[in-house]
């Protein structure tokens, strides 16, 4: 770890006046010199690592007040992105109407990371890939751009077989963020011009030949809160891994169907585990709508989502595992008791 | 009572809580980098990003600009030490790869810097500042990797010394009417204790005090001592707790000599923590290992030819080896009987002790293939094991002093419900999950070693007993207590216990489950030396002899017939004969079987373990039985195991609590090992890729529903004056294969290579 200053934001404007005054022009965000502390569990886990090295760090803790409430209003949910992970994963209504999201919350690390971890600092989580935490090897394109890939060849069990490049394959490893993607959650972000809003699957962008650029946040930028529109009780979150508790998805899905009878009428699914960003099959998804259900349909629909997958020495098995998970978190939405 | 602290049974001390209880859960326990050093300097190490090669430069500028820094240390301006030997050939070190002495390079994270600064955080950062550019060479990481050798261990490695054979293995196997072949593979493994691998060193004039969590204080004190070329008497080594060994502090590793080194250079107290991910490569680890068992059996279920070959990774330095074929060519009787043992040599560090070194990768072997030929023969493996159960292992002929694996088998299995079991694979389920049921046999050797301890006794009851032993978490400071209160017969609140510091009397290292046998039997003795003064005080007439051992129950008869015929002894009276205010003896047990050179050896930090296949007239061996369910999911093939229960006999048992937990532990260890732990190796650059607790993966509370552990009575006269046998290392030897034959026996699929993960499942 490196020395930095610490300065702890009063107020939103000060926050993103704090973190955007100190952002040379065309850095990204990762790299900037000032980076958001939330429940530090990414980023100071990362700095011990040298992996980043802001000069400045921005405690946006402060804003907790007013940017970490749980709202159930009309028929619609917003999230403050200070709302701690534990809180909204036990959240009785969230339970309820959202299952997928409350599941991929408490499915997500431990009860300590849970405990300290935001809903803001889930989503820009980075990869866990081994070669781009450990600083001794050059070759990662994501940290040093350019250099090559040292998990290309390497091993790469728990890597992407979506939306992977010749650049980099490293996993988005986050679980929440696959609700929000299958609920075509929106994200506002506050910065320097106020607050905007933005559809969530448009902030995390796909290595392809710039690895190093991850979302589309820019430096003086700040989430603020998500939102959902309409509720989805029929939704399910499962996810496989190596053991039951304080582990990352070798493969999951976020399902969220509006279904009656075993007829789906629309479908949602989301990837985890798998894919280099939160991951939307729409192709899959489209394969239902208007359907009766039946395993050899949940199967097509599997075998569309992974139609474009990429195994590697270490990771081929996610594929068809992958599809296997999907398939039955189908089933498991459609036959839910509601 | 209750489940934690079980009703001693026949032989079995009480369920005392833990001496160090109240200390541990109150966080007061002090570890070695919790002791308080005078105006310390922090050292930070720096550690190689290649595993084969040479350093070509070294760019210092930037780290030495960090403020704080005192002195950066590589190889350029080490401090000299001397070469020191694998305490296999006599030495006291894990490795003789000696860091910081030359540019060249021979594995991964070795230690080419040590950063030295006012803070742990300056010296972390200017460690992370320090340019080094190597000329790197294609090292051989493992098993398959061009240019590694291959050679049996016979010959290289002091302490193998036979590949056991008896009969006409070749001849047998050919005529055998079943046969089975198959070939098992285990992982690298690391200890992964929780006490990170730190190191502090403070001078005093010539005397170095060092604080490690270390496994043998008297191996280290004098390993430490001939590295620096001082005497070995102004080295003191103090851990009063360490937080964990699993082997991986058994024998010196080389940090601790360079740290002492720095220190004496800069005539300050040094502070060495390491990190997480440094652990894996500046101690030791589990080899990964590789197997051929080849079974001949009768029809009826005698084996009658049986071939263990095995072949294990060590680095290029050292032909360390665990050579497990000792254990499996003497469970079962067979008159055809093989075995070989091979090192591969690799560009590694060099592999040492982990739980249970050689039987946990062999037992996994044999005990696959045990219920491997149970399928084949259609016959229950319990039975299978009940066939060929025997009395005498079949190399040597040689008695066990007792043997009680059926009797473990059979009341693990109908604690388990094993009847219940259909023994069809495929053919139990519960919704989404296959179910498997399977078992296995569990053993390991009891070994004792040289000990020595000083017991004080006080007029008042009051005791003090000194001993050189390790707190790594089993509950030796309880035992040991416990063990000077019944043969003193004073009351347990009043046996104070001092252990982990070299200045006091010699204990053997806290390895090879012998820690309980040996200093038990010490302090045994030195108690009964107390006893014998006393008893002089009180009958100055009497002879000691008949009238003695009567009165006072003293030699060395096993625990529990002295406390039958024991009568109190009356204190004040005889300290009031006596006329002193306390009584103090020092006394030095050695077991039978042990070298002449025992007690200089155990003073110079060469433990002499006897014991296991290595006696005289005997082999002794604890015992268990292992059933576990596991459960594997129709869809995501997820691997579960819900269910461990196991049965073990290993003598009198002196505290049930903590032998129970020590036994659980075991189960745990070994389902993690079977599901979870393995140290991924980068082929291309033979680097350790999941170096840290978030990606080695470990259970986690989550992952243990179910454990059930079952303590048998058992006597056994034969073995030494406490009547133990080592159990820390008992357990997770067989949970390997039960795991595996589990798995078959849900999927109809048999994995012979570990850990099982769900990509492994074809179902
Ligand atoms: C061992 C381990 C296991 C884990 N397992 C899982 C798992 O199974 N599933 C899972 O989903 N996650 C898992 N995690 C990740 C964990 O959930 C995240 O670390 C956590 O959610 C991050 O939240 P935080 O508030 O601590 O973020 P921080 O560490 O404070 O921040 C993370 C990043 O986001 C930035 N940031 C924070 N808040 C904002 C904001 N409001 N706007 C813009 N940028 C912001 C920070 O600058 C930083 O770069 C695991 C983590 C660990 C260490
Ligand atoms: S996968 Fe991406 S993050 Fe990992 S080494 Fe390659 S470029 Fe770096």
């Amino acid at each position: 770890m490196r020395p930095f200053s610490y300065q702890r934001a009063t107020d939103p404007t000060a926050a993103v006046q704090a973190l955007g005054a100190a952002a040379a022009a065309n850095t990204p965000l990762t790299k900037a010199t000032a980076q958001p502390l939330a429940g530090g569990t990414t980023l100071i886990d990362l700095m011990k690592l040298d992996v980043m090295r802001p000069a400045g760090i921005v405690d946006i803790n402060p804003l907790a007040q007013g940017w970490s409430a749980i709202e159930l209003k009309g028929d619609g949910l917003r999230l403050g992105a200070l709302a701690k992970m534990a809180d909204v994963a036990a959240h009785a209504e969230i339970e309820r109407h959202y299952p997928v999201i409350a599941n991929s919350l408490k499915l997500a690390a431990s009860a300590q990371l849970r405990n300290m971890a935001t809903l803001g600092g889930n989503v820009m989580q980075r990869t866990r890939c081994s070669y781009f935490r450990d600083v001794t090897y050059e070759n990662c394109n994501k940290r040093n751009p350019g250099s090559g890939c040292a998990a290309m060849d390497g091993v790469n069990r728990m890597h992407a077989v979506l939306g992977v490049s010749d650049q980099c394959i490293a996993t988005y490893p986050g679980d929440f963020a696959q609700a929000l993607i299958a609920l075509d959650a929106m994200v506002e972000i506050t910065g320097r011009s106020g607050t905007r809003n933005m559809p969530f699957a448009e902030l995390h962008k796909a290595p392809g030949s710039t690895p190093d650029i991850e979302t589309t946040l820019q430096p003086g930028e700040l989430i603020s809160a998500f939102s959902v529109s309409g509720r989805w009780p029929r939704s399910v979150y499962l996810k496989a891994r190596d053991r039951q508790s304080y582990e990352f998805a070798l493969s999951s899905a976020a399902v969220a169907l509006d279904a009656q009878d075993g007829t789906v009428r629309e479908a949602r699914i989301a990837l985890g585990g798998v894919a280099t960003v939160p991951w939307r099959a729409r192709e899959a998804e489209a394969l239902l709508k208007g359907q009766k259900f039946d395993d050899g349909l949940a199967q097509r629909v599997a075998d569309a989502a992974f139609a474009e997958a990429r195994g590697r020495r270490h990771n081929s098995f996610k594929i068809a595992l992958g599809k296997r998970v999907v398939a039955r978190a189908l089933q498991q939405a459609v036959t839910m008791e509601i | 009572m209750t489940a934690a602290a079980p009703e001693p049974k026949e032989n079995m001390g009480q369920p005392v809580s833990r001496y160090d209880a109240v200390v541990k859960v109150t966080g007061r326990a002090t570890y070695a980098s919790d002791m308080p050093l005078d105006n310390p300097a922090y050292a930070f190490l720096v550690t190689s990003a290649i595993a084969k090669g040479r350093i070509d430069r070294f760019g210092l500028d930037d780290a030495r600009g960090v403020r704080g820094v005192i002195e950066i240390v590589t190889y350029e301006n080490a401090p000299k030490l001397k070469d020191s030997k694998l305490f296999s050939d006599g030495g006291y070190a894990g490795t003789t790869i000696q860091p910081l002495k030359s540019a060249e390079i021979s594995h991964d994270g070795e230690i080419i810097a040590v950063v030295v600064a006012e803070s742990y955080e300056a010296a972390r950062e200017a460690a992370n500042r320090v340019k080094v550019s190597y000329t790197a060479t294609a090292p051989s990481a493992t098993f398959d990797s061009p240019g590694t050798t291959a050679a049996a261990a016979k010959g290289q490695n002091a302490q193998f010394k036979e590949d056991a054979k008896v009969g006409d293995f070749a001849k047998a196997f050919d005529a055998a009417e079943v046969k089975l072949t198959a070939a098992y593979d285990t992982p690298t493994q690391h200890h992964n204790p929780m006490e990170l691998f730190t190191t502090s060193c403070a001078w005093m004039g010539d005397n170095l005090v060092i604080y490690e969590g270390s496994q043998y204080v008297y191996g280290l004190k004098n390993g430490v001592a001939e590295q620096l070329g001082i005497d070995a008497d102004k080295v003191r080594v103090v851990n009063p707790y360490v937080g964990g060994g699993f082997g991986s502090r058994g024998s010196m590793t080389p940090r601790t000599a360079i740290i002492a080194a720095i220190a004496r250079r800069l005539n300050r107290p040094i502070k060495l923590v390491p990190t997480r991910d440094q652990g894996f490569t500046i101690t030791t680890y589990r080899a990964e290992t590789r197997h051929e068992i080849k079974l001949g059996a009768s029809r009826d279920g005698k084996l009658v030819a049986l071939r263990h070959e095995g072949a294990e990774i060590s680095s290029r330095a050292d032909a360390y080896c665990v050579g497990g074929t000792k254990t499996t060519t003497r469970l079962y009787a067979c008159a055809n009987v093989d075995s070989l043992v091979s090192i591969v040599r690799a560009d590694r560090n060099t592999p040492g002790f982990m739980r249970s070194p050689p039987e946990v990768p062999y037992l996994f072997a044999l005990e696959s293939a045990m219920d491997e030929l149970a399928v084949k023969l259609n016959i229950d493996p319990v039975e299978l094991r009940r066939i060929n159960d025997t009395t005498n292992e079949p190399i040597g002929g040689k008695p066990y002093t007792s043997r009680a694996l059926m009797a473990c088998f059979d009341e693990a299995a109908k604690a388990f419900g094993w009847a219940q079991r259909s023994p069809q694979p495929r053919s139990m389920s519960d919704g989404d999950w296959l179910i498997g049921h399977g078992c296995a046999a569990t053993c390991y050797p009891t070994q004792m070693a040289p000990s020595a301890a000083r017991v004080r006794l006080q007029r008042d009851g009051r005791t003090r007993v000194e001993i050189a032993g390790h707190e790594i978490g089993t509950g030796a400071y309880t035992v040991i207590a416990q063990t000077a209160a019944e043969r003193l017969g004073v009351p347990l609140e009043k046996v104070a216990v001092f252990m982990g510091d070299s200045d006091l009397p010699p204990a053997p290292v806290a390895g090879g489950s012998n820690s309980t046998a040996s200093t038990c039997s010490a302090v045994m003795m030195v108690c009964d030396q107390i006893r014998q003064r006393l008893f002089k005080a009180v009958m100055p007439g009497q002879s000691l002899t008949d009238r003695a051992k009567e009165t006072v129950g003293l030699g060395q008869t096993p625990a529990t017939q002295a406390a039958k015929s024991d009568r109190p002894l009356d204190l004040e009276k005889a300290f009031d004969a006596l006329g002193v205010g306390v009584v103090e003896e020092y006394g030095e047990w050695k077991p039978e079987g042990a070298p002449l050179d025992s007690f200089r050896a155990m003073h110079s930090g060469h433990p002499r373990l006897v014991g296991g296949h290595q006696m005289k007239d005997q082999i002794a061996y604890a015992f268990g039985a292992e059933f576990v369910e596991v459960r594997v999911n129709r869809f995501t093939h997820e691997i579960r195991c819900p269910r461990l229960v196991g049965a073990f006999a290993a003598g009198r048992i002196v505290n049930p609590r903590t032998a129970r937990s020590q036994l659980m532990g075991g189960l745990i260890w070994g389902m993690s090992s079977a599901l979870l732990e393995a140290t991924e190796i980068d082929e291309r650059n033979a680097r350790y890729v999941n170096d840290n607790l978030a990606d080695y993966l470990l259970p986690v509370n989550a992952d243990v529903s179910g454990v059930e552990v079952i303590m048998l009575s058992e006597q056994d006269d034969r073995i030494n004056p406490a009547g133990v046998k080592g159990l820390g290392e008992l357990a997770n030897v067989g949970t390997n294969a039960a795991i595996c034959n589990a798995i078959h026996h849900a999927t109809g699929q048999r994995i012979r290579k570990l850990p099982v993960r769900l990509e492994n499942i074809e179902v």
